[in-house]
């Protein structure tokens, strides 16, 4: 019986750390969950974590944030690894682990992470303060540097022949990887055995992707959004058709529906619908550059290009505190998704004088050179915080575009509580164009779901 | 239908299906707390082999409802035989009214289409729904109803409900969101690529005659493609033909110019060939 409740209150847990991660669960799925554990039994954890997740997940965005607290709420083992061999022998667990990697030995590495996170890892001494640390761990290993030694050992062993000799290299940076997130769980783990668990579930388990804040999201996150964008913008354009099919169903011409009642003795028995002209709709970015909001601009031009066969034209400009056009950079197939940010600052003119952002300037510029890309079928994005260095926000400029453009929408990456503060200059801006926050890949895929003309 | 989760990936594997775990594990699951099954993940994965091959193993019969934009209730559900009844209305010129009505909304001039095919009768069946997201908002709320009760209301007729459930499996290429409330009736299920190991062990099985060590770096290769980042990463089909295309071309092992030749079998796209080659160093000639 206490096993039982036990278990129950483990699965609970489980479902409220998913939920505060903001996966959905509703009662109904925690019983299957509950059931499915009945079915499939604890004996063997890889069932049980699939077992798990084919009840309690519904998208496939959640399986890393889903894995990452599975691996706390029902760890492999408890406590320290047994049988250790010296914890302080730093050579010898390298040496270890090369065969490991060589070998390709997934449950053999897995072993070796939490030796290492054992002998490693550790610091602090009182019972308050002391913890695990990945990065330590990792630090002292230095598991990269064997990259050159497991190398030569598989060519030693398998011979340099082949085509797949090309290949091993980045198939052992990919184990080494695998590595590095396993010493990463498994410090994860460590810590929430001395602390509370539920806390640790909430607060060390990186968030689902959709759900990273765009200022504050790394390299690998801003990375891996990337990839999101090709798949996020199939969705888009199909919502976007799915809108555009229900505007074609306008309303009714009359002339046309008589014309057509003389047929039938003058009784209407078929209406006919006005014709939607199909003129697509045209877009004009202004992308913020700087370094502050770059991640948030760079995703933004990547998906309104990948976007680009449902519009008529799109055209998208760069500034900090200049302006220039960049839709040549983002061309199809030559674009190199990872490298755009730095080629924009290389071979576009977007700075003057100084490094800083300067809305201001940028929009003035915009209008005097760029007039004539903004015509009465032209939407408008501003992408930006709006943070002008306390240079003149040149109000005039953007009632300007806002008055030749079809529409204008700003998205601002910063939190709403944040505008206006500082040298931020967002609800003066507010004031002209509709203003929407965009933190999220989750917000701005919202947004452009509803905010594209069609 | 199946005693464990051992026993599902055994017995698909009879049937030609090698599953990974996690497969195996919900499709026990599936059979043990009787919900449908939605299975996402890339193109050519093996989702529509999935419930061919448990319609396979479990000797029950396949009913496939392919869905696309503009399928409707006529389509998925049940449609009047007009025809039929309008016949019948004119054979029978005598008899009263209300003899006709009951007689012309009768199972007789009822056609069932496949939502209704697979809740009636009481042999075991399969039910698949192919490609879901292609199908508009509403068909979503008609499938409400069959998923969670495995009962659909004919107002002429009554209720008709399910005296066996059937195994259903939903697919979908993610191209639309479907909607929560599906989601929620459905155990979800994502394939996604096998690992190396049980793709090299597809490969020997679909292309039989194929040396090991070519299976090896065919998959290798294809495993090295899709960490690239490409605009379509090669799946489990294009490994199989890829790996035909080389025991057709007589190639014994992989090098620069087989490669280089035959990398159109598993790229769609022109850039990610281009970045492929650039890549792999095959330099161009």
């Amino acid at each position: 019986m206490n096993a039982t409740a036990d278990l129950t209150a483990r699965l609970t847990g489980l479902v409220d750390a998913l939920r505060a991660h903001g996966v959905r669960i509703g009662t109904g799925e925690t019983v299957d969950a509950a059931r499915a554990t009945r079915e499939l039994g604890l004996a063997d954890r890889e069932s049980l974590r699939e077992g798990l997740a084919a009840t309690l997940l519904h998208t496939t965005g959640q399986r890393p944030v889903f894995d990452a607290v599975f691996d706390l709420y029902f760890p492999r083992r408890v406590g320290a690894p047994e049988g250790r061999t010296d914890p302080a022998d730093r050579a010898a667990l390298r040496e270890r682990l090369a065969a490991a990697l060589a070998a390709d030995d997934t449950a053999l590495m897995a072993r070796l992470a939490m030796e290492a996170v054992d002998g490693f890892g550790g610091y602090g001494s009182s019972p308050a303060s002391d913890g695990w640390s990945s990065y330590q761990t990792l630090d002292r290993l230095r598991p990269q540097t064997l990259l050159a030694r497991v190398r030569d050992e598989v060519r030693a062993r398998d011979g340099a022949a082949g085509f797949g000799d090309r290949l091993l290299e980045d198939e052992i940076r990919r184990r080494i990887e695998e590595f590095r997130r396993m010493v990463a769980a498994e410090a994860r783990r460590r810590v929430a055995e001395r602390r509370d668990r539920d806390e640790i579930a909430r607060r060390a388990v990186a968030p689902t992707a959709d759900r990273v804040d765009f200022l504050f999201a790394g390299k690998d996150r801003l990375a891996e959004l990337r990839r999101t964008v090709q798949p996020l913008a199939r969705k888009l354009a199909t919502r976007l058709a799915a809108r555009r099919r229900r505007a074609a169903r306008g309303s009714i011409d009359l002339r046309r529906t008589l014309r057509g009642s003389l047929s039938t003795g003058g009784v209407p028995m078929r209406p006919v619908l006005r014709r939607r002209r199909p003129a697509r709709p045209e877009l004009v970015l202004l992308c913020d550059v700087s370094g502050s909001v770059s991640g948030f601009s760079d995703f933004t031009m990547l998906l309104v290009q990948a976007l680009h066969d449902q519009f008529g034209k799109v055209r998208v400009f760069a500034f900090v505190n200049r302006i220039d056009e960049v839709t040549g950079l983002l061309v199809h197939g030559a674009a190199d998704p990872d490298g755009l940010g730095a080629r924009i600052r290389g071979e576009a003119a977007v700075t003057g004088w100084h490094g800083s952002s300067d809305y201001g300037a940028a929009l003035g510029e915009f209008t005097e050179r760029y007039a004539g890309a903004v015509g009465s079928r032209t939407t408008v994005f501003v992408l930006g915080d709006a943070r002008t260095n306390m240079g003149d926000p040149n109000l005039p400029a953007l009632g300007e575009l806002g008055r030749r453009a079809r529409r204008v929408h700003w998205l601002n990456p910063e939190p709403r509580s944040r505008w206006g503060t500082g040298d931020s200059a967002a609800l003066e801006y507010a004031g002209l164009v509709g203003m929407h926050e965009c933190r999220t890949v989750r917000q701005l895929s919202d947004l452009i779901g509803r905010l594209l003309p069609v | 239908m199946f005693t464990s989760v051992d026993d599902v990936l055994a017995r698909l594997a009879e049937a030609g299906y090698l599953a990974s775990p996690a497969v195996a594990t919900t499709v026990f699951l599936a059979d043990r707390l009787g919900k449908p099954l939605l299975v996402e993940g890339p193109a050519g994965v093996g989702k529509t082999e999935l419930a061919k091959a448990v319609a396979q193993v479990a000797g029950a019969r396949l009913v496939r409802l392919q869905c696309y934009e503009g399928v409707d209730e006529s389509r998925a559900l049940y449609e009047w035989n007009h025809a039929k009844q309008l016949l019948r209305i004119s054979a029978g010129r005598d008899e009263t009214w209300d003899e006709a009505r009951t007689d012309i909304f009768s199972e007789e001039f009822l056609l069932p289409r496949p939502l209704l095919t697979a809740i009636r009768g009481n042999d075991p069946k399969v039910l698949l729904i192919d490609e879901t997201d292609k199908a508009d908002v509403e068909v979503e709320g008609l499938l409400l109803e069959v998923l969670s009760d495995f009962q659909v209301t004919v107002p002429e007729l009554g209720t008709v409900t399910a005296s066996r459930r059937p195994f259903v499996v939903l697919t979908s290429n993610a191209t639309r969101e479907l909607s929560e409330a599906l989601r929620r009736r459905c155990l979800f299920l994502h394939i996604g690529f096998p690992d190396a190991e049980l793709e090299r062990r597809i490969v020997r099985l679909k292309v039989p005659g194929i040396d090991a060590a070519l299976a090896e770096s065919v998959v290798r290769v294809v495993g090295a493609l899709r960490a690239m980042d490409l605009r379509k990463a090669p799946s489990v089909a294009e490994t199989v033909d890829w790996a035909r295309t080389l025991l057709a071309l007589g190639a014994g092992t992989l090098d620069e110019a087989v490669v280089r030749d035959s990398l159109g079998v598993i790229l769609k796209h022109q850039d990610d060939i281009l970045k492929a080659e650039a890549k792999l160093d095959l330099d161009a000639v």
